[in-house]
C-alpha cells in the first residue's frame, strides 16, 4: 500500500519525501481538528471525577 | 497489505490517546485558565467601582477572620441555573498561575467545557456557607484540572473568588472512596445525621490518574474572608 504510493509519486526521492511529509501533515491536521473530537464525543461518556450514581 | 492496514489502525489509536490526554488537554488547560482569569478580573473590577454590583460600599481591605457558624460572611442565597459561573478557584499548589471557573452542575457540559473545568454539585452549599461547598473536576484529560490533587499538603490555601470577595480555605485531609460514595457531599461529610457548623470545601476527582476505579476526595476548611484579593494571589488575580 505505502510502497505503491511511493512508486506513484513523481520526481526524485527528495521531492517524493517532501510530498509524503505534506500529505502526513494534512492527515494529522484533519485528525486533530475534526476526527478525534468527533470520536471523543462517542467513546468517552463516563462521569470521571464525580461521585454519584 | 493487511499488515500495513493493521499497523495504521494501531498508530491511529495511539495518536488518539495522545491527542486526548496531551494535546487536547493542553489546549483546554489554556482556554480554561484564560476564561477564569477574565471572569476573576471582571468581578474584581465590578466590586472596585462604586456603582458596581457590590452589596456594601467597599471598605478597603476588610478581612473577616472569624469563621464560626454565626460569623457574618457573605453567601449567595439563590441557587444558580445549570452552567452559570459561581466562583473562580485559585490553588497555588497546582501551579502559581492555576485558576479555574467553577460552574453550576457536574455534567460533562461543565467538566469538559473550555470555559469551566470545575463543576459545583448542585445539591451542596454555596462558597463560604456553613456546610459543604462541593466541586468536581477531571484529573486527566479536558484540561487535567485536578491532576495535581495528590500534591496538596496540610494547610495549603485554596482561594475561592465570587462576586462578593475571596474565601480562603485551608486543606485538611484526603479520603479515597468508591465512586458511589455520595456521603462525601453531606453538610458534614460522611456524617449524615450531624449538624453542620464548619464551612467546608470538598473537591472530588478520579483516582488513580488515568483510571476511574476510585475517587480521591480533598477536604478544606474556611479560614478567612476578604473583599480584596489575599496577598498570596494578588498578582494572579486581575
Amino acid at each position: 500500500m505505502y510502497a505503491a504510493l511511493w512508486r506513484v509519486l513523481p520526481g526524485p526521492w527528495w521531492v517524493r519525501l517532501l510530498i509524503v511529509l505534506v500529505l502526513l501533515a494534512a492527515v494529522l491536521f484533519v485528525l486533530f481538528e475534526w476526527v478525534f473530537p468527533w470520536v471523543d464525543g462517542i467513546v468517552d461518556q463516563n462521569q470521571q471525577g464525580t461521585v454519584g450514581t | 497489505m493487511a499488515g500495513e492496514l493493521l499497523l495504521t489502525a494501531g498508530v491511529l489509536v495511539l495518536l488518539f490517546i495522545g491527542w486526548q490526554n496531551v494535546f487536547n488537554s493542553w489546549v483546554l488547560n489554556g482556554q480554561q485558565n484564560g476564561a477564569a482569569a477574565q471572569l476573576g478580573r471582571q468581578w474584581l473590577d465590578e466590586s472596585a467601582s462604586p456603582s458596581g454590583g457590590g452589596s456594601s460600599s467597599g471598605g478597603g481591605s476588610a478581612t473577616q477572620t472569624s469563621v464560626g457558624p454565626a460569623a457574618n460572611i457573605p453567601v449567595e442565597k439563590s441557587a444558580p441555573a445549570n452552567q452559570q459561573p459561581i466562583a473562580v478557584m485559585y490553588v497555588p499548589r497546582f501551579g502559581t498561575d492555576w485558576k479555574r471557573t467553577v460552574r453550576e452542575g457536574t455534567g460533562l457540559d461543565v467538566l469538559n467545557s473550555s470555559t469551566a473545568g470545575v463543576g459545583h454539585y448542585a445539591s451542596t452549599a454555596m462558597p463560604g456557607a456553613v456546610g459543604n461547598f462541593a466541586v468536581a473536576a477531571h484529573d486527566t484529560g479536558y484540561g487535567s484540572t485536578f491532576l495535581h490533587m495528590q500534591n496538596l499538603r496540610l494547610g495549603d490555601k485554596i482561594y475561592v473568588q465570587t462576586k462578593d470577595g475571596f474565601y480562603t480555605y485551608a486543606f485538611r485531609n484526603y479520603q479515597y472512596v468508591q465512586p458511589n460514595e455520595v456521603a462525601v457531599l453531606d453538610p458534614v461529610p460522611r456524617e449524615q445525621s450531624a449538624q453542620a457548623s464548619d464551612r467546608i470545601l470538598t473537591m472530588t476527582t478520579c483516582n488513580p490518574p488515568y483510571h476511574t476505579v476510585e475517587r480521591l476526595i480533598s477536604y478544606a476548611v474556611l479560614e478567612s474572608f476578604s473583599k480584596t484579593p489575599p496577598a498570596a494571589i494578588a498578582s494572579v488575580v486581575g
